[in-house]
């Protein structure tokens, strides 16, 4: 989809502040943040730290009211409407009267793929996400956990260099979310996408970032960032959530957030 | 449903500017269709528009379609033309008030009824499973359709000193368009506490006439509301219905038809008790919406029926 | 009382056993206790009626009928059309607002006096108007709620994909309103029955629903009459239940019911 540049940076955050006018609460302030093409990086922090914002912005579903920020090396508006990038919500987000496949197929659909392209597509993620068998299901015959591998599956439909997700496990249960972090990195490794990933979980930002982005809120900002040193996310397997350096990173995360603000909202999970 | 059915917290929190301009614009809309109305009479063809044998639109003629200015002046026009013949105006709003008198017992009778029901149903799950298909299909069908039947009831029945009256027939229709919503509004109402609620009041050792006072009378004011509102525009329906099928005379019903009876005289004239009609029915939904104001708190959540 | 059988059968015998009871009783008290004609004939004299008139009945089954349905359609098309253009457009949701608030408490019979001389007397078209704006209000005002249920989620994700307003209208808004929009005319289906036998009562041709009940009422003829009530009521079952299919068909969550599948 994007015959991109492999060293544009994916997002180029400079100066990023957002003040809603409601209350005028100022959600962001002087956000500076840099993910590299293919890189892997998490925002963490407590509940009103503005991570689920930043994520809005650089998918330019609400608008910055400072700095700059470019997608691609383009404004965020024009890597949207050029569709640079795939999103995934925390609600699955379904079309309830869609079939399994029809909702993967939707983005395809709506920007002009022909129907046997798309019945194609929609196979390959499909076994991607191991629910072939599932084509034809309808999404309350699922359960929560398959409806987010649909649409992560359907986040990945058009091969976006990008990957935006907003908490995308948070409403699964431990065992599911487990396997699901294990699968997504398995399709990171796969497809090189460059992911941002919003999480109050610290282990999973842990186990599937290349960098952890520490936030604080009233306003927020970046406290710190962490660089994982834990190898590409191909080397990363089950295994790793019981490595020492695994559980050394957990702490350096946990007390980057003590810093920053009583971590009231941050799951120790 | 609309502006009328808005929560009021919701309709308070809007500045009055943006009250005055949702009013200004809905003026707007009603001045519309009198502006449709008086072109289609100037520019529509005289024998309006036919498509095959039935015409789709209708005549332009005086008759067919007066003037709205002619409507409206002829409210404040005598009745007839012998002396001391009060205005229009006056005649129609004694015909509505004697309609809404009706009405209004019709809508008590088919409260104190639903109401009743409902608590039936409420306390007894056989008395629910039978009961309710009935009543949820008997909402389907018309009704209405036996109004000229009761009218036989008239002076016919006596029981004791108590003679049965033209107007309790009309009464009887009434109440029985307004009983169905009650019944169905209440009942939703009444069953509407989440469990976590009513296992709060059982954990109390409260019985069920202490959770039915304390949480579920509470309870169901969202639900009743809609439906008190849509059972006083049904009774009026029903009355005005019931009036003219039984011939009832000093109602609206009646004069509508006595009136478009002498339309080919005086056209305007059979449109004054439309509008009355029409005011009835804003002044009787009105007055059940001016009941809930009483009840702000209760109606947080107010669904529509 | 809790297996699923007999939960079943409570709730499909309750009804029948409660319906034969009140037939069997209602015979019983006018035949025993001679109440008169006028009042309420017996159940069996009804159908004797019914049987003796069966022609006319199917008649002003039919002919009522047909102008219900006219109503039905007309009106159901019109507060579709003006629903999703109120939903685009501010200005006219409020221009309509007023409007559509009044004459959903508002009596529409009155206006069928002036309906009939404005079509001509001898014309079925002002009762098809009655029915089409009684049917107008609920289809509207159940669309417009229809059109509005799109979920936060859903829109943000046709933002994302860079939808334009049409697609977004075919994709999500339409589909998402499609149950809200059966219910309003399954709602509607009654009125609009009830609507054309009423108008009847106002003057107009003869020969449906409404003017055979009043003439048999007014000739005395009340057994008749309430032959004529039952058409009347057979009538509205029949708008009902195929209304209401028509729902069920287009309600997603109908579909979880027609399809076996895991449940969460």
């Amino acid at each position: 989809m994007s015959p991109l540049d492999e060293t544009t940076d994916a997002v180029v955050a400079t100066g990023v502040g957002k003040v809603f006018p409601a209350g005028n609460v100022t959600a962001l302030e002087g956000v500076d943040l840099v993910v590299r093409s293919g890189e892997f990086v998490s925002l963490i922090g407590p509940s009103g730290c503005g991570k689920s914002t930043l994520l809005r912005l650089i998918a330019d579903l609400d608008a910055p009211t400072s700095g700059t920020l470019t997608v691609f090396g383009k404004s965020a508006e024009k890597a949207r409407i050029d569709q640079d990038y795939g999103i995934a919500f925390q609600q699955a987000g379904l079309l309830p009267w869609r079939t399994v496949s029809a909702n993967i197929e939707l983005p395809l659909e709506l920007h002009g793929v022909g129907k046997a392209a798309r019945k194609q597509r929609s196979a390959e993620l499909l076994s991607l996400v191991g629910l072939t068998d599932f084509a034809d299901r309808f999404p309350d015959q699922l359960s929560g956990g398959m409806q987010q591998r649909i649409a992560i599956a359907r986040a990945l439909a058009e091969q976006p260099s990008l990957l935006l997700m907003d908490e995308p496990f948070g409403a699964l249960d431990e065992m599911t979310r487990e396997r699901m972090q294990t699968e997504l990195s398995n399709i990171c490794a796969e497809t090189g996408a460059a992911v941002v990933f919003v999480t109050h979980s610290i282990p999973e930002a842990v186990f599937l970032s290349d960098r952890v982005v520490v936030m604080s809120p009233r306003p927020g900002r970046i406290e710190t960032v962490l660089s994982m040193d834990l190898g590409s996310a191909s080397e990363r397997a089950e295994s790793l959530r019981e490595d020492t350096a695994f559980f050394e990173m957990v702490t350096a995360v946990r007390e980057a957030l003590h810093q920053g603000a009583p971590a009231r909202g941050v799951d120790d999970r | 449903m609309t502006a009328l059915d808005a929560p009021p917290a919701l309709r308070r929190r809007r500045s009055p500017r943006v009250a005055l301009t949702r009013i200004g614009i809905g003026a707007l809309g009603i001045l519309a269709i009198a502006a449709i109305w008086e072109l289609y009479k100037a520019f529509g063809p005289a024998d309006g528009v036919v498509i095959g044998d039935s015409r789709i639109l209708p005549r332009t003629s005086d008759l067919a379609m007066p003037h709205i200015v002619d409507m409206v002046s002829r409210l404040f026009e005598p009745v007839t033309r012998a002396d001391g013949s009060p205005p229009l105006w006056l005649e129609v709003s004694g015909a509505a008030a004697v309609t809404l008198g009706i009405a209004a017992v019709g809508w008590v009778v088919g409260l104190i009824v639903g109401v009743a029901l409902a608590l039936v149903m409420v306390r007894s799950r056989l008395a629910e499973s039978s009961l309710l298909p009935w009543i949820v299909l008997s909402q389907t069908v018309p009704l209405i359709a036996f109004a000229p039947v009761v009218r036989s009831w008239g002076s016919k029945i006596e029981i004791g000193a108590f003679e049965w009256q033209d107007w309790m027939s009309v009464a009887v229709i009434a109440s029985y368009l307004a009983f169905f919503p009650v019944a169905i509004g209440a009942l939703r109402g009444l069953q509407s506490p989440d469990a976590i609620h009513t296992e709060l009041m059982r954990s109390y050792a409260a019985g069920w006439w202490a959770t039915l006072v304390k949480l579920r009378f509470p309870a169901s004011v969202p639900y009743l509301l809609p439906a008190l509102r849509l059972a006083a525009a049904n009774a009026v329906v029903g009355a005005i219905v019931a009036e003219v099928s039984t011939g009832l005379r000093g109602g609206i019903g009646r004069m509508i038809v006595q009136y478009a009876g002498q339309a080919s005289g005086d056209p305007a004239k059979s449109w004054g008790p439309i509008f009355g009609a029409i005011v009835l029915g804003l002044v009787a939904a009105g007055s059940v919406a001016l009941i809930g104001g009483t009840l702000g708190n209760y109606r947080r959540a107010e669904v529509n029926s | 009382m809790n297996g699923p059988a007999s939960s079943a059968a409570l709730r499909i015998g309750a009804p029948v056993a409660l319906g034969v009871v009140v037939l069997v009783a209602w015979q019983l008290l006018v035949t025993l206790a001679g109440i008169d004609d006028y009042l309420l004939p017996s159940p069996l004299s009804i159908v004797e009626q019914m049987i003796e008139f069966w022609p006319a009945l199917i008649a002003a089954i039919a002919s009522t009928g047909l102008n219900a349905l006219i109503g039905l359609v007309v009106g159901s098309i019109v507060g579709i059309a003006a629903a999703l253009v109120a939903s685009l457009s501010r200005f006219f949701d409020q221009l309509t607002a007023p409007i559509v608030a009044a004459l959903a408490v508002v009596p529409i019979v009155a206006l069928a006096p002036v309906l009939n001389t404005m079509f001509g007397a001898d014309s079925e078209v002002g009762r098809r108007t009655m029915a089409g704006l009684a049917v107008f209000v609920p289809v509207f005002i159940n669309t417009l709620r229809g059109l509005q249920q799109t979920r936060p989620v859903h829109r943000d994700l046709m933002r994302a994909y860079a939808a334009t307003r049409p697609q977004t209208l075919r994709v999500l808004t339409l589909p998402a309103a499609r149950g809200y929009i059966f219910t309003g005319i399954r709602i509607a289906s009654s009125l609009a029955v009830i609507s054309a036998l009423v108008a009847e009562y106002f003057g107009g041709p003869r020969g449906g629903l409404g003017s055979l009940i009043s003439t048999s009422a007014s000739t005395s003829a009340y057994a008749r009459a309430w032959a004529y009530v039952v058409g009347g009521i057979v009538l509205g079952l029949i708008f009902f239940l195929v209304t209401a299919a028509l729902e069920r068909l287009a309600s997603p969550m109908s579909r979880s019911l027609t399809v076996t599948g895991r449940s969460k």
